[in-house]
């Protein structure tokens, strides 16, 4: 638990993630995911409750759990004044990388990233989309054992944001541990292998997503659109049935109808994870 | 979160950890050498003049020495408290506030204790360098070399040490930019004019002259103007001792202050 006065910000959270597996902390702004992130590097010290990260028990021991921990922070603190490589090289230092082992470390990182020919730029003459892999590649010259991406994605155009998805996905298939936070559905839907809805600092429902979608929301969600007084009445009438339902807008969800077998006019269309974080949440989300 | 590998503790004050820090103030002096280096020596070489000239031509003596003699020597505190006091409290508030730069290093195996150590260090390596300058332009205008300038660099050092962390320390304190506002005024010129830089302490009040005794400005202006023309007396221990005192009793406080912003 982690309390800032009368705020608790995290709050009897469970959370595991297994070696070789990507878990996405999913939900909105305000939700904890930030804070435990902070919490995991002992940047943040919990109130109560016991935190262990690679075999490492927390706050003491945090600094050998940073040795071997990647931290990609959601805001942008590179050293905009220094090249790539100066940047990547102050990090093998940060990190104790052996002299002998150095060159090799910044060589594979420039390449994950995707950056050798832009070794030599200063970091203020990149663009929006290379100052994240950068951060990226910074956060993993050390080939951490687990590496904690904290909105990884946020504030870039979708194209950029795709870019990405592939540099992480590929992390993934190499095995690395990943914990991500994210408040795009479709980031932990593509990326994630467990995806932990956080509401409120605490947890409300966490699986693989394409398990969660199926176990709250069904294989499919009936869309029904209307004036609003009709909407109100496709509620009523689906709750009736026994059926959840959801405002998207300008129409009504009915979750579960395959389950149901109820009929109304309307599309049909598969239930994703947005269904059912909205349905555990009562929040909407971008 | 998951299992395997014998936990260990790492320990407190680590050399691989400040190297780390200090490897980062390197690289980023390489880009920024030039303004800092100017801004860390005009200055205090400016006062030099100014006073050297100004008052030098009403007075021809002062406690024993020639104008520039006294003035060559004392104004190594003045460089000393410019290239260091100010840029820790700056530089440190921007690093924290601005740059982020802290979040990612205390992301990486580096406590705040090791954070600062390295920081210090390495402002007070630069005010070793820095806090003679004006001293060698004041050679130029007829303060004699002798043997004992070699031990300025090692007295500024000592200093820049404390009030790197004198710096450090504010920022930490500090909730936003114009808090250092008080500490400039309250704090720093009081203690810069009585250090016995460009008129002796020994005219003043007696009570003033007691307190500048506690003034670590004034503990290295005597002591540079005691190691340029020869030292004393035992006081010449006391005084560096005084000065290791500051700087010790200043990083611990600097690291307490940074704990408390850094880590919540």
């Amino acid at each position: 638990m982690k309390r800032y006065g009368p705020i608790t910000a995290v709050n009897g959270l469970d959370l595991e993630v297994p070696e070789g597996t990507c878990v996405g902390l999913l939900g909105p702004n305000g939700a904890g995911k930030s804070t435990t992130m902070r919490l995991l590097t002992a940047q943040s010290i919990a109130n109560e409750g016991e935190l262990e990260v690679l075999g490492f028990r927390l706050p003491g021991e945090s600094k050998a759990a940073r040795a071997q921990c990647g931290v990609v922070p959601q805001l942008d603190n590179l050293d905009v004044t220094l090249t790539v490589e100066q940047n990547l090289l102050v990090f093998t230092h940060l990190y104790r990388i052996g002299r002998a082992d150095r060159r090799d470390a910044i060589e594979r990182a420039l390449k994950m990233a995707n950056l050798v020919d832009r070794r030599d730029t200063k970091v203020n003459k990149l663009s929006g989309g290379m100052r994240r892999r950068l951060l990226i590649a910074r956060g993993l010259v050390h080939r951490p054992r687990l590496v904690l991406l904290d909105e990884p994605t946020v504030g870039l155009d979708p194209q950029v944001r795709q870019e990405l998805w592939a540099l992480i996905d590929a992390l993934r298939a190499e095995g690395t541990t990943i914990l991500m936070s994210t408040h795009y559905i479709e980031e932990a839907q593509r990326l994630a292998d467990t995806v932990l809805i956080m509401s409120h600092g605490s947890a409300v429902a966490s699986g693989p997503p394409a398990e969660l979608v199926f176990e709250h929301a069904g294989r499919e969600v009936l869309e029904v659109y209307g004036p609003p007084a009709r909407l109100a009445e496709v509620e009523a009438e689906a709750g009736a049935a026994g059926l959840q339902t959801r405002r998207t807008g300008t129409s009504v969800s009915i979750l579960g109808v395959d389950r149901n077998g109820y009929r109304a006019e309307g599309e049909r269309r598969p239930a994703n994870l947005e269904d059912v974080f909205v349905l555990l949440t009562g929040e909407e989300i971008e | 979160m998951s299992v395997s590998t014998a936990p260990h503790r790492l320990g407190r004050l680590e050399r691989p950890a400040i190297t780390g820090v200090l490897v980062r103030e390197v690289v980023n002096f390489s880009s920024f050498w030039r303004s800092s280096t100017f801004s860390s020596t005009v200055e205090p070489t400016i006062y030099l003049l100014a006073f050297g000239f100004g008052f030098g031509s009403l007075v021809s003596r002062v406690g024993g020495f020639s104008y520039v003699e006294f003035v060559g020597t004392g104004i190594v505190a003045t460089a000393v408290l410019f290239s260091s006091a100010f840029p820790a409290m700056f530089g440190t508030f921007v690093k924290y506030q601005f740059q982020r730069t802290y979040d990612a290093i205390l992301a990486a195996p580096v406590d705040t204790e090791e954070l600062v150590t390295a920081e210090a260090l390495w402002i007070a390596t630069r005010t070793g360098v820095y806090g003679c300058v004006p001293m060698v332009v004041a050679i130029a205008f007829g303060l004699d070399p002798s043997w004992g300038m070699l031990l300025v660099p090692f007295i500024a050092w000592i200093s820049g040490y404390g009030w790197a962390n004198f710096g450090i320390m504010v920022a930490g304190f500090a909730s936003s930019f114009e808090n250092f506002n008080y500490i400039v005024s309250a704090v720093l010129t009081p203690l810069f004019l009585v250090a016995g830089t460009f008129f002796p302490i020994s005219n003043l009040p007696h009570w003033a002259q007691i307190l500048a005794e506690f003034n670590p400005l004034h503990q290295c202006v005597v002591l540079v103007r005691h190691a340029v023309f020869g030292f004393h007396d035992w006081t010449d221990i006391y005084r560096v001792g005084f000065l290791v005192g500051f700087g010790l009793a200043m990083w611990r406080i600097a690291i307490y202050a940074m704990e408390r912003k850094l880590i919540d």
